[in-house]
């Protein structure tokens, strides 16, 4: 396909002088993209992450204290929402937890009037889940508020992918700078079901900016062609497809595992034993391929499909370490969202 | 209703082959004489200075929906024809997918009534299946004698062969074409864009061109099988290079096959949708930049027989919503024109006359519209009268539609209407 290119005539368009439906505009301290960070912001995200993990919890409680921040979600979670939970209520904050099943999401409420209902009973910062792509950019329009995007459809998982860096610089004992060259040299596969995924998305959007080689693997139903056109602009490395499995292991230093999202599948039938055969992180192929590499997965894991547990379970396994990242650069996004990061830094 | 005389215009009428200084008088509704600068005497016309401006045919669009029946709060049929007016049309085809559906002679009969006050002419498309819902046809014989002037199930395309193969048979029996919103809906579930690198970073399904070609080609299948040269498919919105390279086939092999392109297909593409952007979102969704270009190379070079909006209001809170969950279409009626001459003559330098074709008597061939998008004696008095080089920002805000669904908000256009006369009455002027 050729490269696509903006239509000539987008020269035609100006800016409206004219009155339209109230757009606010995206409240900078907001996180719903990875793209939207510089280099510059991820190196400061992680060394407020540092930096509020080793703080006592009594001071550490003091720096947002009784500050209203909402969790909004519209799709079940476990790790993302207790993990955000738990961090705004080690900075002292108050959260408030809104879900679709128990809200009046449920009676029809629309996302932009949610959003209101919640600003105005004082939330000063939005965290949302969402089953559909894009809905943070929605709900930043409309509230004016710092939104922090906790997994939108298949669009992106930004705090994932922070949270996946800090562990892949700490396995790997990356100290110093974020720059173009901190994950210079290392290869890293996402293998799974990509066209799903909203943790590899965030990963491969942000992880070439560092230097870092990443391999898509997976079936073509779960990962077309288009993929490796994601590649950002402004990526060190190049993003390729290895659909052997294998092959993709010998040239890895960090493996990325990922569930199929059954949830999400949409009428496509899947030969599950098939895909054990070739995609499945088992002892025998880790042993083989990539003994040494470190395997991460976001989770949830189904146990006996894609990984086994002897893998899941093993000292190459930085499993546990994501999700216990995830609190802290959890409590560094809120806190920069809260527009208190320069203090943190002083 | 007092005679129109407009003088000093240069008159541009592509069906007769006149692009020249002309003066022209309306009387009874009807262009009643069209002849050099300062030959026509009329002491009781009224007189309409045209200098500086292009003297046309009204605008004629055969894809709209009005919303009426059923959804008044999108659109009305005054507003929707008062927008239409504005852009410079004069004749409307209405799409039948209204709440009821128009699958009935009484139905088109209340669309067409004078209390509905139309500001223009409402030509009824009918459906072509009762409730569209793919399964029994219509009474094509009653509903052309309503006033219908052609059949589709526009938005819920015709599936089925058998179905589609008796809907082509009974409607060239009685003339009248059908019109095939091509879409294999089966690919299309979930669907929210263009299928492609950009539907992937945005994490939204993608629709993939052969669910647009795929259905071209197995209707153009059926018109062939059927072998009678009454029989006339119609594909409305054509927007990828697959679909109308089957056009161009089936054509040259003397197939009665005709294609729309919409103005948003030639003028943008897919990377408009931008960060989930649901004024860029219809169906068919923007294509590729590769598509545009051939949409474009398929308008210079005649492939493509008319331009039509699809103008598809929709109210705020219906597009205030997630980009999966916000419905499909944009409003298209007032910056039709102006986008045509600004992409078409400005960037592809078409000559004006071409684009004016495509945007009245090549549709109105189409739908078998007589007497309109033509300036021909004796013809309804339908003309337009615009400033071809007039650049000017548009403004959904001042639209005349109820709705405000618009990428173009804000663009710089070129061609502003001026006036606009439906059947001898102004009903337009800037």
């Amino acid at each position: 396909m050729p490269a696509k290119k903006k239509a000539p005539t987008a020269a035609l368009r100006q800016k409206a002088a004219a009155p339209q439906p109230v757009k606010c505009a995206i409240h900078p301290a907001s996180l719903l993209s990875v793209t939207h960070l510089t280099l510059e912001d991820v190196q400061q995200i992680l060394k407020l992450a540092d930096q509020l993990e080793k703080e006592p919890p009594a001071r550490r409680n003091q720096r947002l204290f009784k500050r209203r921040v909402s969790l909004l979600f519209y799709e079940s979670s476990t790790r993302t929402r207790t993990s955000f939970e738990i961090a705004a209520k080690s900075l002292g904050a108050d959260t408030t937890l809104v879900s679709d099943k128990s809200s009046s999401i449920e009676k029809g409420e629309s996302l932009k009037d949610t959003g209101l209902t919640l600003r105005a009973l004082g939330a000063e910062c939005i965290i949302l889940r969402s089953p559909y792509s894009g809905a943070p950019y929605l709900l930043a329009e409309t509230t004016g508020l710092p939104i922090l995007n906790a997994g939108d459809g298949m669009h992106e998982h930004p705090s994932q992918a922070l949270l996946d860096l800090r562990t892949i610089l700490s396995r790997l004992n990356k100290t110093g700078s974020i720059t173009p060259n901190t994950l210079k040299g290392v290869t890293l596969t996402i293998c799974g079901d990509i066209f799903h995924s909203r943790v590899a998305r965030s990963n491969a959007l942000l992880l070439p900016r560092l230097g870092a080689r990443v391999i898509l693997c997976g079936p073509a139903p779960l990962l077309p062609e288009d993929a490796v056109r994601i590649a950002p602009k402004d990526a060190t490395e190049r993003i390729e497809i290895e659909r052997d499995f294998n092959r993709a292991l010998a040239q890895s230093q960090i493996v990325m595992m990922l569930r199929i999202q059954a949830e999400r599948l949409a009428g496509l039938s899947l030969d599950l034993e098939e895909y054990k055969v070739r995609y499945q992180a088992n002892p025998d192929r880790i042993a083989q391929y990539a003994p040494k590499a470190v395997i991460m997965h976001p989770g949830p894991m189904i146990r006996g499909l894609e990984i086994t547990s002897e893998v899941a379970d093993s000292p190459q396994s930085a499993i546990e370490e994501q999700v216990y990242n995830g609190v802290a650069i959890r409590m560094a996004l809120i806190y920069r969202a809260l527009g208190v990061s320069k203090g943190a830094r002083s | 209703m007092k005679p129109i005389l407009i003088r000093n215009g240069h008159l541009i009428d592509p069906s007769g082959a006149i692009d020249a200084p002309r003066d022209i008088l309306l009387a009874e509704s009807k262009v009643a004489a069209i002849d050099k600068p300062g030959k026509i005497k009329h002491a009781g016309a009224e007189v309409l200075d045209a200098k500086g401006l292009i003297v046309a045919p009204g605008l004629v669009d055969i894809h709209v929906h009005l919303r009426e029946p059923g959804q008044g709060y999108k659109e009305t049929i005054a507003s929707g024809t008062a927008a239409a007016a504005a852009g410079g049309f004069t004749s409307v085809c209405a799409m039948p997918n209204t709440i009821p559906v128009n699958d009935s002679p009484e139905i088109t009969r209340w669309m067409l009534a004078p209390e509905r006050n139309a500001a223009i002419r409402v030509f009824p498309i009918g459906a072509a299946t009762r409730g569209s819902m793919g399964e029994a046809l219509t009474e094509y014989g009653s509903l052309r004698a309503a006033g219908v002037v052609a059949v589709t199930d526009d938005g819920k395309p015709i599936l089925g062969d058998r179905i589609m193969r008796e809907a082509l048979i009974a409607a060239a029996r009685i003339g009248l074409p059908v019109i095939q919103h091509a879409e294999d809906t089966r690919l299309t579930v979930g669907c929210s864009m263009n299928a492609g690198p950009v539907a992937f970073r945005l994490g939204l399904r993608g629709m993939p061109i052969e669910a647009e070609s795929g259905l071209v080609e197995r209707d153009l299948r059926l018109l062939a099988e059927i072998n009678d040269a009454r029989a006339h498919l119609h594909v409305a919105h054509l927007s990828t290079k697959a679909a109308l390279n089957a056009v161009r086939k089936a054509r040259r092999n003397g197939l009665r096959v005709t294609c729309e392109v919409a103005p948003h297909h030639f003028v943008l593409n897919e990377e408009a949708v931008g960060d989930y952007d649901t004024d860029a979102k219809m169906n068919p969704p923007l294509r590729s930049e590769a598509d545009r270009e051939a949409l474009i190379e398929g308008i210079l070079d005649g492939s493509v027989d008319a331009i039509a909006t699809d103008h598809a209001p929709h109210a705020a809170h219906e597009k205030e919503q997630e980009f999966d969950r916000a419905p499909n279409g944009i409003t298209g009626l007032e910056s039709a024109l102006g986008l045509a001459i600004a992409v078409l003559r400005g960037k592809h330098k078409m000559p004006l006359s071409r684009v004016i074709a495509l945007l009245t008597c090549q549709p109105a061939n189409v739908l078998g519209l007589k007497g309109r998008g033509t300036l021909a004696v004796g013809s309804p008095a339908d003309v337009v009268l615009f400033d071809p080089n007039k650049k000017w920002v548009f403004h959904a805000a001042a639209s005349k539609s109820k709705s405000r669904n618009t990428p173009f908000n804000g663009w710089t256009l070129q061609g502003k209407v001026h006036t606009t006369i439906s059947e001898g009455r102004v009903v337009f002027q800037l």
